[in-house]
């Protein structure tokens, strides 16, 4: 079969349906979005009924995809790593229920934060959970384990964690597919206690999973997602993760045969072939995409356990932030002494920003003008596009921490005594995780004005369904909002005036106030109107 | 043969459609292709860049080196200067003369265009007039792609028979407007 050019994200996902997935949950977050977007685009997902629609955050995509497991289907639940922090309660006891169908979480990293308010490791969370984590070198590795993680995931009947890193998920490569597999059968689990999570049965289901790490740690030495080379006794030892056993293949091309190296793209850590390393070199380099949490294992706490001397992000040899790539691997290998000269001064930094004619903008122009006339303005946002809000010329929120804090730091400002508190959060963020925090600001009639900027999409990750669209009032309202404090707006220039009025007046009063600053993303708009130009008969007859 | 290609601009110049074509016709000769792209915040008006790396034997890196890229390929002309940190000594900088300046501080022209003259090797083309002068100014980034071409290692025929491909289900039309772009580019290409 013909190879396909795929994304390491879009790779996933055909592997995926390769592999008899029956459903897939996931809320949109770079560099993970393309994996659902890719089952929601594709025609043989369509054909076999995939179920592929956004959930309305991490949690409940998650617990969806439990639910689906639970049925005996294979099912994927996909987010970025900060995602799994929403998803974390569901994630960790998950692994103490098991699984019965095939359970892939698939979580896309983000150091260097390219996208990303931190560049947390969720490695570190599949060693919590105590469950099999699998991190492809390459895309085709990529396709190859989503399938593999089915059936270990069905085997030791506990979700697998696939973690990829931004370069793996936004780079393609050639993939050859394999087999398509057929969807399993609804088939319950045989154990009719073993999602029941009460203290007697939490721990006996926990007790198996403390019972089977030995077997999950053969299961990683027996994997041929590792490897191991002893090239040199005696030589130098390279311990590589995931893409960063890439780094080191680009570096050492030419001098493979001197260097003793073991790629881990599976734990628990292969124990054996750790220590077969260890035993042959003279000094291990362990090269982690991520933090250092292998290596800080492997040094221990009292930095003095093992007779050979490990290099890494620890003491400095590998850089302690952001992302590997060639150069500073390089650096580690000694390969190279210095990073070249800088850039010149003439090229000035671009950043992202808002597009032309956005309707975040006008809202923040609208906001600006209210708050001028306090002494002091400070607004608690979120994250999105209007978080780019926060740059010159704007300079109009002050706050951008997870999502949904907007509302709810807003409120704790409030309840200190600070006035105007205002919050402003994006439509698709509101449904993610703001109604709670609207919910405890009701209760307590916080002193709030939350701005909810609905441009009715989830724009940064580039356009995906938003949630609440077109029911955002009657979810305020359902809320415990007083509807006239329930204000919509429509943030254009030529309404400028009218909206600093209605801001004034909502900013002043003193309680909880919702204004809908609604207008369609311009990019949506735009794509809506091509589809709807390439939809329409006469359009599509014509020759041109 | 191996080549190690940046593509640079601004989100929304279309430089994924300029790897497309190089990709696709990498691939109809058999060799092996990786191509690390931007996605996500970045690409809202800011500075984009994509690693292209092509091959006939295998390759590990999705991400190209310092000084190790042979050849720069960009649709703006302060962008080009953005990467050449990973030119390496003998590597080519293609780039449109069209600046496009959504930043404040964008540098003066002549500065900019004078410090572009001063590479060993470079290109610099008004990639948008040659476009429209094809039939669309959108077209400016496969003017780019003709202006690379002779440095690619991929036969023209086949990088044209590329275009064709990429560009089907958008119709004739585009395609041939697309053609001319590349014939337009290659035509500034004396090397």
């Amino acid at each position: 079969m013909e190879k396909m050019l795929l994304l390491g994200a879009e790779a996933i996902a055909q592997g995926a349906l390769d592999a008899g997935l029956s459903g897939v949950y996931a809320y949109p977050g770079t560099p993970s979005t393309e994996i659902t977007t890719y089952i929601q685009n594709s025609s043989e997902a369509a054909e076999r009924k995939i179920r592929a629609n956004w959930s309305v955050n991490e949690k409940t995509a998650y617990e969806a995809a439990l639910g689906m497991s639970f049925t005996g289907k294979r099912t994927m639940v996909c987010m970025k790593h900060v995602g799994l922090n929403v998803a974390a309660d569901a994630f960790i006891n998950s692994a103490v229920t098991g699984v019965n169908g095939g359970l892939i979480i698939v979580v896309a990293d983000d150091p260097s934060m390219h996208s990303s308010q931190n560049e947390q490791d969720s490695r570190f969370y599949g060693k919590f959970a105590m469950i099999p984590v699998l991190e492809p070198s390459t895309q085709q590795e990529a396709y190859d384990a989503v399938r593999y993680g089915f059936e270990i995931s069905e085997k030791f009947s506990l979700p697998v964690m696939m973690r990829v890193t931004t370069r793996m998920s936004h780079s393609r490569s050639g993939i050859a597919r394999s087999k398509v597999l057929p969807q399993n059968a609804i088939n319950f689990p045989s154990d009719p206690m073993q999602f029941m999570l009460l203290p007697a049965f939490a721990r006996k289901q926990y007790h198996k999973l403390i019972e089977i790490q030995g077997e999950l740690e053969r299961e990683s030495e027996n994997s041929k997602l590792n490897k191991i080379e002893i090239n040199n006794k005696g030589g130098i030892g390279v311990l590589a993760c995931g893409i960063g056993y890439n780094y080191l293949l680009e570096n050492i091309a030419q001098t493979r045969s001197s260097y003793n190296i073991l790629k881990v793209s599976q734990y628990p850590l292969p124990r054996n072939m750790v220590e077969q390393l260890f035993a042959n070199s003279s000094k291990v380099l362990v090269l982690e995409e991520g933090y250092p949490i292998y290596e800080e294992l492997l040094r221990g706490y009292l930095n003095s356990a093992t007779a050979v001397p490990i290099d890494g992000r620890l003491n400095g040899v590998v850089v302690r932030e952001g992302e590997l790539d060639p150069d500073n691997v390089a650096l580690a290998l000694g390969k190279k002494t210095s990073q070249p000269e800088s850039i010149d001064g003439i090229v000035k930094n671009r950043p992202p920003q808002l597009c032309q004619g956005c309707s975040h903008h006008d809202m923040y122009e609208a906001l600006n003008e209210v708050l001028a006339g306090f002494p002091i303005k400070k607004v608690f946002a979120d994250i999105g596009c209007y978080t780019l809000g926060a740059i010159p010329p704007l300079k109009a929120i002050d706050t951008c921490v997870d999502m949904g804090a907007s509302i709810t730091m807003a409120k704790g400002a409030a309840d200190a005594g600070f006035r105007p508190s205002v919050a402003v959060i994006g439509d698709s963020t509101f449904t993610h995780s703001g109604i709670t925090g609207l919910l405890d600001c009701v209760n307590d009639q916080s002193a709030v004005t939350i701005i909810i900027s609905d441009n009715s999409t989830t724009a940064m990750t580039g356009g995906q369904d938003s949630s609440g669209t077109g029911r955002l009032v009657e979810i305020c309202v359902g809320v415990g909002v007083n509807p006239e404090h329930i204000r919509v707006i429509e943030p254009l220039g030529k309404n400028f005036e009218a909206n600093v009025a209605i801001l004034r007046e909502e900013v002043n009063y003193e309680g909880v106030s919702v204004i809908l600053a609604q207008r369609e993303c311009i990019q949506t708009q735009l794509r809506r109107k091509k589809t709807e130009k390439k939809d329409d008969p006469l359009v599509r007859n014509c020759k041109h | 043969m191996k080549k190690d290609i940046i593509l640079a601009g601004v989100g929304g110049q279309g430089i994924l459609s300029i790897a497309a074509v190089i990709d696709s016709a990498a691939l109809s000769l058999g060799y092996k292709v990786k191509q690390a792209e931007v996605h996500g915040m970045s690409q809202r008006g800011g500075a984009v860049q994509s690693h292209l790396r092509i091959s006939d034997t295998g390759i590990y890196s999705d991400l190209i080196g310092l000084k190790s890229a042979d050849l720069i390929i960009s649709v703006e002309p302060m962008e080009s200067l953005r990467y050449i940190p990973f030119l390496s000594e003998k590597g080519w900088v293609v780039t449109s003369r069209d600046c496009f300046k959504n930043i404040a501080n964008y540098p003066e022209e002549e500065e900019l265009f004078a410090q572009i003259e001063k590479l060993p090797r470079k290109i610099a083309v008004d990639a948008e007039k040659l476009a429209r002068e094809a039939g669309s100014a959108k077209a400016s980034n496969i003017v780019m792609l003709g202006v690379a071409a002779p440095f690619l290692g991929i036969a023209i025929d086949k990088l044209r028979k590329a275009i064709e491909i990429i560009f089907a289900e958008k119709g004739q039309k585009i395609i041939d407007i697309n053609l001319r772009a590349f014939d337009a580019g290659l035509a500034c290409n004396n090397q």
